[in-house]
C-alpha cells in the first residue's frame, strides 16, 4: 500500500475537520486546557494575544518552541502556531515542533515586504490571511490549505472582519455572475492566478475552508460571521482578554454551533461578565492597522 | 429516507453533498427534537471533544444513545471515536459500539496520509481499492462482542469496523467523490 503524507488534500482536509467549529488564541498550558474545556476545535498557541502585542509595540516574532511544545502535550486537540510573515526558518522550526497548523500571520511583524512563504514546500498546512478574493487567490497559489478573512486583530471591533468576509464573498458572487470571457481581466485586476479563480467560480466557494478573525468578541459577533457565510471562527483577545475567560469561551463555541438559532443566542449571551476592552478601528490610525501586512 | 447528520461541528456539509449525490433526504441535527423522523444518522469528522461536550450541554447523549439502539448509524473519524465505549480518555462518549479505539494514533498532522484499503470485504459491486484520508485518525484498537473488523491496513491496524447497525471508520469517505461507503451506510439503513 502507498501511503502519501503532506498531500494538499490532506493538509486541506484538517481544515474541513475544523469547520464550524472555534480556534482560540492561548499563551499557556493552563489556557490551552480552559480552551479544550470549552469546546474549542484548535488553539493557536502564542505568546502574546494580539492586544498585548498592540499595546507593547517593537518586533513580534514566532513563540518561543519551549511554550509551544508545552501546549502541545496540554491538549489532545490540533495546536497551531504562528510564523512571521515572508520567515520561512520560523515556519520550518515549527513543523519540526509538530504543531498542527501554521499561522503565516500579519499579528506578528513581517519579516518581507515583498514576499510570503512558498507553502506547498512544506508538510505542515499553512492558513493566511486575506481581505479580499484576489489575497485570498495568491495565498492559495503559494499553498495556503485554509484562510481566514483578516478583520482588525486586537480590537474586539467586529466591524473589520465584517467588512473583509463581505469582500471576499461579494467577489466570489461577483466572479460568478460574470460572462467567463471576463474572468481573465478580473484575475489580472485583483492579481490572482487565474486556474485557482476558475476553480472558485466552480466551486462557488474559496476551494479551501474560511474562517473569520480579527475582532470577535461576542457569541453575537460569532454568529454574526457565520450567518454571513464563513466556515468557522479565529477568537484571539475576545477570550483571554475578558472578565470570565471559560464562560465566554463556552458560550461563544455554542453561539458558532447554534448560529442560526436566536433564542440559544440570547441564552448563552446572559452574564457573561465584561467583553475585552475595545479600540475603535473607525478612529485608529492607517499605520496602526494591522490588515494591511501581506501582499 | 431520511438521513441526519450531526452539525454540531466538523465536516457535516461534506457528508451531506454525498448523501445528496446518492438521493437521500438530509437533514442537520443540532438538537434532540431534530432526531424524531430520521432513519439513520452520521456522526461526521471534527473534534470529538468539541462535539462531546455540545452534546452534554444539549442534552443529545442519551437521546443520540437511543437512537444509535434502533436505527443505523455512523461515525467517521470523531464520529467513531464518539461511537466507542472506550477511548482511553475521561470524555463524553455514546458508549455504543463494542470497540476501544485509539485517538491521534498515527500521531500528529504531520503524519496524516493518504491510502488506497482493500475493501473487498464490504461485497460491493466494485472492489476496487477505496482511496481514504486519514487525518489525524484514531484506529480500532480492538474489539467486543458482535463487533468485526471491515476494513484493515496491511499492517493489520482496523480502521473500519461494523457492530450490528453501527457502523465506524476512522478515515474520511466524505472527502472523496467515492460514494461506495455511504451506500455501503444506506443499505445497513434499509436493512434495519
Amino acid at each position: 500500500m502507498e501511503e502519501n503524507t503532506g498531500s494538499f488534500a490532506v493538509k486541506k482536509g484538517l481544515a474541513q475537520m475544523l469547520k464550524g467549529g472555534v480556534i482560540m488564541d492561548v499563551v499557556t498550558p493552563e489556557q490551552a486546557k480552559i480552551a479544550e474545556e470549552a469546546g474549542a476545535c484548535a488553539v493557536m498557541a502564542l505568546e502574546r494575544v494580539p492586544a498585548d502585542i498592540r499595546a507593547d509595540g517593537g518586533v513580534a516574532r514566532m513563540s518561543d518552541p519551549d511554550m509551544i511544545a508545552g501546549i502541545i502535550d496540554a491538549v489532545s486537540i490540533p495546536v497551531m502556531a504562528k510564523a512571521r510573515i515572508g520567515h520561512f526558518v520560523e515556519a520550518q522550526i515549527l513543523e519540526s515542533l509538530g504543531v498542527d497548523y501554521i499561522d503565516e500571520s500579519e499579528v506578528l511583524t513581517p519579516a518581507d515586504n515583498d514576499y510570503h512563504i512558498y507553502k506547498h514546500d512544506f508538510k505542515v498546512p499553512f492558513v493566511c490571511g486575506c481581505r479580499n478574493l484576489g489575497e485570498a487567490m495568491r495565498r492559495i497559489g503559494e499553498g495556503a490549505a485554509m484562510m481566514r478573512t483578516k478583520g482588525e486583530a486586537g480590537t474586539g471591533d467586529v466591524v473589520e472582519a465584517v467588512y473583509h468576509a463581505r469582500t471576499v464573498l461579494g467577489d466570489i458572487r461577483r466572479l460568478q455572475s460574470m460572462p467567463i470571457e471576463e474572468v481573465m481581466t478580473f484575475a489580472k485586476e485583483i492579481g490572482a492566478p487565474f486556474e485557482i479563480l476558475m476553480e472558485t467560480r466552480e466551486l462557488g466557494r474559496l476551494p479551501v475552508v474560511n474562517f473569520a478573525a480579527g475582532g470577535i468578541a461576542t457569541p453575537a459577533d460569532a454568529a454574526l460571521m457565520m450567518q454571513l457565510g464563513v466556515d468557522g471562527l479565529f477568537v484571539g483577545s475576545g477570550i483571554f482578554k475578558s472578565g470570565d475567560p471559560a464562560k465566554r469561551a463556552a458560550a461563544i463555541v455554542k453561539a458558532c454551533t447554534h448560529y442560526n438559532d436566536a433564542s440559544i443566542l440570547a441564552e448563552v449571551s446572559q452574564n457573561l461578565g465584561e467583553a475585552m476592552v475595545g479600540i475603535n478601528v473607525s478612529t485608529m490610525p492607517e499605520e496602526e492597522k494591522l490588515a494591511g501586512r501581506g501582499w | 429516507m431520511k438521513i441526519g447528520v450531526l452539525a454540531l461541528q466538523g465536516a457535516f456539509a461534506e457528508h451531506i453533498v454525498m448523501l445528496k449525490k446518492l438521493g437521500a433526504e438530509t437533514a442537520e441535527i443540532r438538537l434532540p427534537q431534530q432526531l424524531d423522523d430520521l432513519d439513520g444518522l452520521i456522526i461526521p469528522g471534527g473534534e470529538s471533544t468539541t462535539m462531546g461536550k455540545l452534546m452534554v450541554d444539549y442534552e443529545l447523549l442519551e437521546p443520540l444513545r437511543e437512537f444509535g439502539l434502533a436505527h443505523a448509524m455512523w461515525g467517521t473519524c470523531a464520529g467513531a471515536i464518539l461511537l466507542a465505549k472506550d477511548a482511553h480518555r475521561e470524555q463524553p462518549l455514546l458508549n455504543l459500539m463494542d470497540i476501544t479505539v485509539e485517538r491521534n494514533a498515527f500521531g500528529r498532522q504531520v503524519d496524516s496520509f493518504e491510502a488506497a484499503l482493500d475493501i473487498s470485504s464490504l461485497n460491493l459491486e466494485s472492489d476496487a481499492p477505496f482511496h481514504a484520508f486519514f487525518i489525524r485518525a484514531p484506529i480500532i484498537e480492538s474489539m467486543q462482542g458482535e463487533a468485526k473488523a471491515l476494513v484493515t491496513l496491511p499492517d493489520g491496524r482496523i480502521v473500519a469496523a461494523q457492530d450490528g447497525n453501527l457502523l465506524a471508520t476512522s478515515f474520511h469517505p466524505e472527502l472523496t467523490g467515492d460514494t461506495r461507503f455511504h451506500e455501503y451506510f444506506l443499505s445497513l439503513v434499509k436493512e434495519n
